[in-house]
């Protein structure tokens, strides 16, 4: 996306201006059918669910997404995800970090390891993570007798979209960090500063766009996620029942106008975070643009 | 590996380079990495065989034998078969007008085409209830038709194509982009038809890529779950796909069961990832053998001009 890159078609193709002459064929007819794929099974749905929720009136629909038990969920899982997309960004950093600037044995199951939340059903990961944490669980067992008690607690959830959220900080920062230059380091060093003044002051700054794309990215999934906390969760109302699964309930309920309510503010929950992070990106672009 | 590091420093030169912490550090930090990954990663997959196998193989594979689990496998891999190619053809289209071409509004195109990732898949779910369940949009038409999609497998190949919508062609995009159009272009004067210079020029150039999209479309395509969830109506035999007959299983306390086609998709994770890996390894090693000679006299100036 680079100035240059955009210029060099223009360059080669004289005729680009003018829009009637392109050297390469097939423009009119993968843009036609990437529209109207993308008309058919994104827009039209998106479309449903906006215009469904105009047939409530506003106090219907307030009434539906503010009702005590709703705005717990909201809360829930808000609360959660960002706890989640914290620790993320913390081990995601502190993973990616290991993988660019250090050697050890194992190091490239452990790269390919990264990705297992991608890979791994989310039905499967909340079964799983469920059976490690309840009271007979490996984990549970030595955890149970401390008084700490992770599974069907909100703390069950936030472990599970720890999970989730874990590969999308670290697969961020990591190209970007392959990246820095070691001159700059170098440079710092010899100029007298500390490893560590070396890392706050010129490491973490080129990173830090990434860093927070990866954070907002692993928030994003967390706020959505259904398949991997409903396992764990117990989904007890006001405390432990995140908002995907209200939808789920009122839907159950044939109460569509309330589950269209509910997702119509989900909605516009991801549209804000899909714009944060494609400013973050464009951020990030203008960082690496500079520094080149 | 670490052989550079072992030979003895030249006097005055410090034994570790500049630009890397303590070994105690580096040490703390690698220790305190692979403790989460293994809690965080290595427990629950290796929770899932274990809990499969708690009551031996025969167990076991009787939980795979049983009728309800074969059609769940099966409803899985026809939706994967429809799903993952629908995405392959739009993932392709997408790139090529994408990467290729220059027009108004691309960014925002961009910007749709990922909108999938960011939209829950439990609301997902509900779009298409709105548009093609009972009472919504079509419901009338349909039911007139006898044209069943909601809580039918044809809903849940929807969902499973808007959840893996972006897979592919969020791969092929930055992937075309940086090799630009000058070889489709030296294909096309030289007399190349469109589709030749697709198939001989474009396509051996991104199959990696392609590779890669694909896989990772179709380990979730075959593991969705909430999207499917919403519009599949959970008829057992019928429209329960591997991931929804774990639930129901788990639900009925019939742990082994659960976890035992819970372990058929914890396989097709760890297949994905070798694919995965292999695939990365593979391109990079094609890339580093391509790239070699043209990029070695730009790199040449570099450390100079910085030093």
């Amino acid at each position: 996306m680079s100035a240059a890159s955009n210029l060099a078609p223009a360059a080669a193709v004289p005729g680009r201006r003018s829009g009637s002459k392109r050297v390469l064929p097939g423009f009119n007819l993968t843009l036609g059918y990437t529209l109207f794929w993308l008309g058919l099974i994104v827009l039209v749905p998106l479309s449903a669910l906006v215009l469904r929720s105009f047939t409530l009136t506003g106090e219907q629909f307030w009434v539906a997404v503010s009702s005590p038990r709703v705005l717990a969920a909201y809360k829930l899982t808000f609360g959660a995800s960002l706890i989640a997309a914290l620790v993320n960004l913390v081990f995601g950093l502190l993973l990616a970090w290991v993988l660019v600037r250090y050697t050890f044995p194992g190091k490239k199951i452990v790269d390919a390891l990264v990705d297992l939340p991608f890979a791994l059903p989310t039905a499967v990961a909340g079964i799983s993570l469920t059976a490690l944490l309840a009271g007979n669980g490996w984990v549970g067992r030595y955890l149970e007798p401390m008084g700490i008690k992770l599974a069907f607690t909100p703390a069950g959830i936030v472990i599970a979209l720890i999970f989730i959220g874990l590969p999308f900080v670290v697969r961020t920062v990591q190209p970007v960090l392959e990246d820095t230059e070691k001159e700059l380091e170098e440079a710092a060093t010899c100029l007298g500063a500390s490893r560590w003044q070396t890392f706050s002051r010129v490491i973490f700054p080129s990173i830090a766009p990434a860093l927070l794309t990866g954070f907002a990215m692993a928030f994003a999934r967390a706020i959505g996620e259904y398949g991997s906390v409903i396992f764990i969760a117990g989904n007890m109302p006001m405390i432990s029942e995140i908002t995907p699964l209200i939808i789920i309930g009122k839907l159950e309920q044939y109460d569509y106008a309330g589950a269209t309510a509910v997702a119509v503010v989900m909605l516009a929950i991801s549209f804000v975070l899909l714009l944060v992070i494609n400013g973050l990106q464009a951020w990030q672009r203008r960082r690496t643009g500079m520094s080149q | 590996m670490s052989a550079p590091a072992k030979t003895p420093p030249p006097r005055g030169i410090p034994k570790r380079s500049v630009t890397t912490e303590a070994p105690w550090v580096r040490r703390t930090l690698i220790g305190i990495s692979l403790v989460f990954l293994f809690l965080f990663l290595i427990l629950p997959l290796a929770a899932v065989f274990t809990e499969a196998l708690r009551k031996g193989l025969d167990a076991y594979l009787d939980a795979l034998k049983e009728p309800d689990a074969w059609s769940a496998i099966e409803l899985t891999l026809i939706t994967a078969a429809i799903s993952v190619p629908l995405n392959l053809v739009f993932g392709v289209a997408a790139a090529w007008c994408i990467a290729k071409f220059e027009f108004r509004g691309k960014a925002f195109l961009t910007t749709l085409i990922d909108l999938p990732f960011s939209v829950s898949p439990v609301v997902a779910g509900l779009m298409y209830v709105l548009v093609f369940g009972s009472n919504g949009w079509f419901g009338n038409w349909l039911s007139e038709h006898d044209i069943k999609i909601i809580f039918a497998v044809p809903g849940i190949v929807l969902a499973t194509v808007f959840v893996t919508f972006p897979f592919i062609a969020r791969e092929l995009i930055p992937l075309m982009q940086a090799q630009g159009t000058d070889e489709e272009q030296a294909a096309i004067v030289l007399g190349a038809s469109g589709w030749q210079t697709f198939w001989h020029v474009t396509l051996p150039n991104i199959k990696w890529g392609l590779i890669y999209g694909v896989i990772l479309c179709n380990a979730r395509a075959m593991g969705e779950f909430g999207a499917v969830s919403v519009v599949s109506g959970h008829i057992r035999g019928q429209t329960n796909t591997v991931p929804l007959h774990v639930e129901i299983l788990y639900n009925e306390y019939q742990s082994v069961a659960a976890f035992a086609a819970a372990s058929l998709l914890a396989l097709l994770a760890l297949v994905t990832l070798v694919i995965k890996s292999v695939v990365e390894w593979r391109s990079e090693r094609e890339r580093a053998a391509a790239d070699l000679p043209p990029e070695k006299p730009p790199a040449l100036p570099v450390p100079g001009a910085s030093a």
